[in-house]
């Protein structure tokens, strides 16, 4: 989690159709993988192992870092081969690392050789990686980030606190965005780097949220050191390097498509479903209206990979993130209304790591307050907002207080 | 999901338009800038039939877009519904003038439902080529055809029959060759197919709302008449115009719902206040961003149902009732939204804006409200899950 108004949209994924050859290439590695390293039989780290030197983990990576140097579509054709003989799904082992690590680094890492030594451990999820972004002072806003980093010879000495760190609690590695020129304007003065979680001076300590649980880290960084090896693209080019996380973070999330009625829009048609006795008309059309809306966003993201897959992305494929979360809201808006007084009562306020059960989301009343985060992480939606009417309908940005202004000199607080 | 991933080039031919469809989209859209640009528009909705023969013929006989979803056998273009709503959302964004509802959306699928015979070759024909143009004069409730309220009789009349009967507010109806109106007969409910001229029949036309789009409600009086589809068709028949007609519609809603847009995304980019233009202010840009939405969910409800009906991959009416529902409130939206974005100019009669969101309004009433379409929804999705569905877990305080 984190990333605001300077978030990219539209990175939809590429055409999916790769040439025959090169399908028949990566469905041939895959079968291999799985004969050989049968995923029923031998241990998952093994078996992914077995993935990443196969080139299956992203197969549109260069051959040695986990990749066959072929079209990202094809990927599906591998998962599916994978996964279909008991294999895991990775990305949900390692999400940042999966989703927005691993593209990182192989883009950005000094060598291919430094790439490789962290792709692998991440690959097979013993490295579980996290994404040191935004701060409690830099949220939308996340360029205006303060946490410093000085040079001290062949390293650097990191100063500051990170907030909403997924993860951060379990992770070997980290994503660190950190200032190193706070005198020039907020996006020139920021540079790159891959933090060792364990090094000394980082301290991470769990953020409670208002479900109760803890999904959520403030990682404390007092002079930790990173060597300057560990720095990814260009003292001041942090920023051009954090496009590439940020963009791979919605290629990621996005994904295979949805039936009618999955998603979030089922906890409210079962709930509705179960409790008859608590049926009003107006309630009907509530629900009838979510049903709807649920099968439009659905529908939308139907049209947005069909047109992406003939040709580039469309506007549709930029309302996802916002209409979901906003609608997430409304769904548990409703089951709260319905329940009424049933409502009010809560299952267990005790704080605990809900990380290790992907499928933990608890009761509706859990979910309904969990959903408060849906409108903030990932983008709010006002910066959302602001994306849809500047990127898509390409209206005039707003006046900025501190474009050209050192960030030394721009008001915080 | 397994399907899906393991056929990923397959997993979608809905929503990818052809070259021969986007040809299609550019063709109308220039047909419009020449034959339906605002100017023309305000002069067809003063004039006394409220739209232009020869831009009809045209359409028909030239462009040939009247009938691109019926089969060539009877005289159509043999395309698909999809065809059709590209078509339609194009005349819609150019507050085109003219019978598209009636004739496009309603006649001409009830037509082609009809079983074959001399009524429905002889009546289809003309409509296809634009020379003539008709109306569906079968009041629905709520977008449903209801065979119980019909408020129209049938006698048989030597070798034909007499129909009498009121039938209001009929769309396209003022100026209609032809009129296909739904009765009850002997035999049951039956369709009928009646000329605007004949003897019995009186056309009030009535003072609309929106004021390019015409009604009229029709008096019958033992009008002559002429059996389309029988009592063993006529409610299939007029089920399947109505689903239709609703599609159409939708894509027509689509198409003024993105023109609005994009001439308010224009106007905001334009207009200067506090020294700079109003499209930088986020009050202004967020509630564009929220059109833009409605937009898009619009559009993908509305070729959902277009490629649903043609293909058969979802059921029609929910489909059609989706799209309805979804579009509906679209363009209102999008149509309050352009009034208010453009403050007082939005308000005045000079400004295109209100002629828009009248068409928004009709529209949204037309075949069935929203709200109307959502209680089909809910009593497909909802009202059979009742006791079916495992239920989510909900806390209960005790620990």
């Amino acid at each position: 989690m984190s990333v605001g108004a300077d978030t990219v949209v539209n990175s939809g994924p590429e055409p999916r159709s790769g040439p025959a050859g090169d399908a028949a290439r990566v469905e041939e590695a895959a079968r291999k993988v799985v004969q050989d390293h049968d995923p029923r039989s031998v241990s998952q780290k093994e078996f992914l192992g077995a993935c990443f030197d196969a080139g299956l983990s992203w197969v549109h990576f260069p051959v040695g870092l986990g990749g066959l140097g072929v079209s990202r579509g094809l990927q599906a054709n591998a998962d599916a081969i994978l996964q279909d003989a008991g294999g895991p799904t990775p990305f949900a082992l390692n999400p940042i690392g999966y989703g927005m690590a691993a593209p990182t680094l192989s883009e950005h890492a000094r060598t291919p050789d430094r790439a490789a030594e962290w792709l692998r451990p991440l690959a097979t999820t013993q490295d579980i990686w996290c994404q040191l972004f935004s701060e409690p002072g830099a949220g939308s806003d996340l360029a205006g980030l303060a946490t410093s980093a000085v040079r001290d010879g062949d390293e650097w000495v990191v100063n500051g606190q990170k907030v909403w760190t997924s993860l951060a609690h379990r992770a070997n590695w980290a994503l660190l965005l950190a200032r190193t020129d706070p005198d020039v304007p907020k996006h020139k003065g920021l540079t790159y780097f891959v933090l060792d979680m364990h090094a000394p001076g980082v301290e991470t300590r769990p953020l409670r949220q208002m479900t109760g649980q803890a999904e959520f880290n403030e990682v404390y960084m007092n002079d930790a050191r990173i060597p300057d090896a560990h720095r990814l693209g260009a003292v001041g080019a942090g920023w051009r390097v954090a496009m590439t996380t940020l963009m791979n973070e919605r290629t990621a999330i996005g994904g295979g498509s949805s039936r009618r009625g999955t998603g979030t829009i089922a906890d409210a048609v079962a709930l509705w479903a179960d409790r008859p006795d608590l049926h009003t008309p107006i309630l009907r059309d509530r629900l009838a209206k979510l049903w709807t809306t649920a099968e439009a966003q659905r529908l939308t993201g139907e049209r947005s990979r069909a047109t992406a897959t003939a040709k580039g992305p469309g506007p549709e494929g930029s309302v996802g993130k916002l209409v979901g979360a906003e609608l997430n809201q409304q769904i548990y808006e409703f089951c709260m209304d319905l329940l009424g007084a049933e409502g009010t009562v809560y299952g267990d306020y005790t704080l605990r790591d809900i990380t290790r059960n992907e499928d933990y989301r608890g009761p509706i009343q859990q979910r309904f307050l969990r959903s408060r985060a849906n409108t903030i992480e990932g983008g709010t939606s006002e910066v959302l907002r602001n994306i849809l009417g500047e990127r898509i309908l390409g209206l005039p940005g707003d006046m900025r207080a501190d474009s050209d202004r050192p960030w030394r000199e721009v008001p915080r607080g | 999901m397994a399907e899906q991933a393991e056929n990923p080039g397959l997993a979608n031919t809905e929503f990818a338009f052809t070259d021969e469809q986007q040809e299609l989209r550019r063709a109308v859209r220039k047909f419009c800038a020449e034959f339906s640009d605002e100017a023309t528009v305000r002069a067809l909705m003063e004039s006394p039939t409220g739209y232009d023969p020869k831009s009809w013929a045209r359409l028909g006989a030239e462009l040939g877009v009247l009938g691109l979803a019926v089969p060539e056998e009877l005289g159509g273009a043999g395309g698909t519904l999809v065809d059709q709503a590209v078509v339609v959302e194009e005349l819609g964004a150019a507050l085109f003038c003219g019978p598209v509802f009636g004739t496009v959306g309603l006649a001409i699928p009830a037509l082609v439902a009809s079983s074959e015979g001399p009524v429905r070759s002889e009546t289809l024909e003309p409509l296809v080529e634009g020379a003539r143009t008709a109306a569906f004069a079968v009041a629905d409730r709520g977008g449903r055809f209801d065979p119980t309220s019909l408020t129209v009789g049938a006698t048989r009349a030597g070798n034909g029959w007499g129909l009498t009967g009121v039938v209001e507010r009929v769309v396209d109806a003022a100026a209609a060759d032809v009129l296909l109106v739904a009765a009850s007969g002997p035999d049951g409910v039956a369709l009928f197919v009646v000329e605007g001229e004949a003897a019995g029949v009186e056309r009030q036309v009535l003072s609309t709302l929106d004021m390019t789009r015409r009604q009229a409600t029709i008096r019958l009086t033992d009008a002559p008449a002429q059996l389309l589809a029988g009592p063993d068709e006529a409610e299939r028949v007029c089920a399947h115009a109505l689903d239709v007609g609703a599609t159409l519609l939708a894509a027509e809603q689509v198409g003024a719902a993105q023109h609005l847009l994009d001439l308010t995304v224009g106007y905001a980019k334009e207009r200067l206040q506090f020294g700079r233009p109003i499209g930088s202010f986020q009050a202004v840009k967020h509630r564009l961003a929220d059109m833009l939405v409605s937009v898009e969910h619009a559009r993908s409800a509305a070729y959902h149902a277009a490629w649903a009906l043609q293909d058969g991959t979802d059921d029609p009416w929910l489909a059609a009732s989706i799209a309805q529902a979804t579009c509906s409130e679209a363009f209102v939206d999008v149509a309050s939204g352009t009034v208010q974005l453009h403050g007082g100019i939005g308000f005045t009669w000079e400004y295109q804006a209100h002629l828009y969101y009248k068409r928004a309004i009709t529209d949204a009433a037309l075949l069935g409200s929203a709200e109307a379409h959502r209680g089909r929804i809910a009593a497909s999705v909802l009202d059979p899950s009742i006791g079916r569905l495992p239920p989510p877990p909900v806390a209960t305080g005790v620990l």
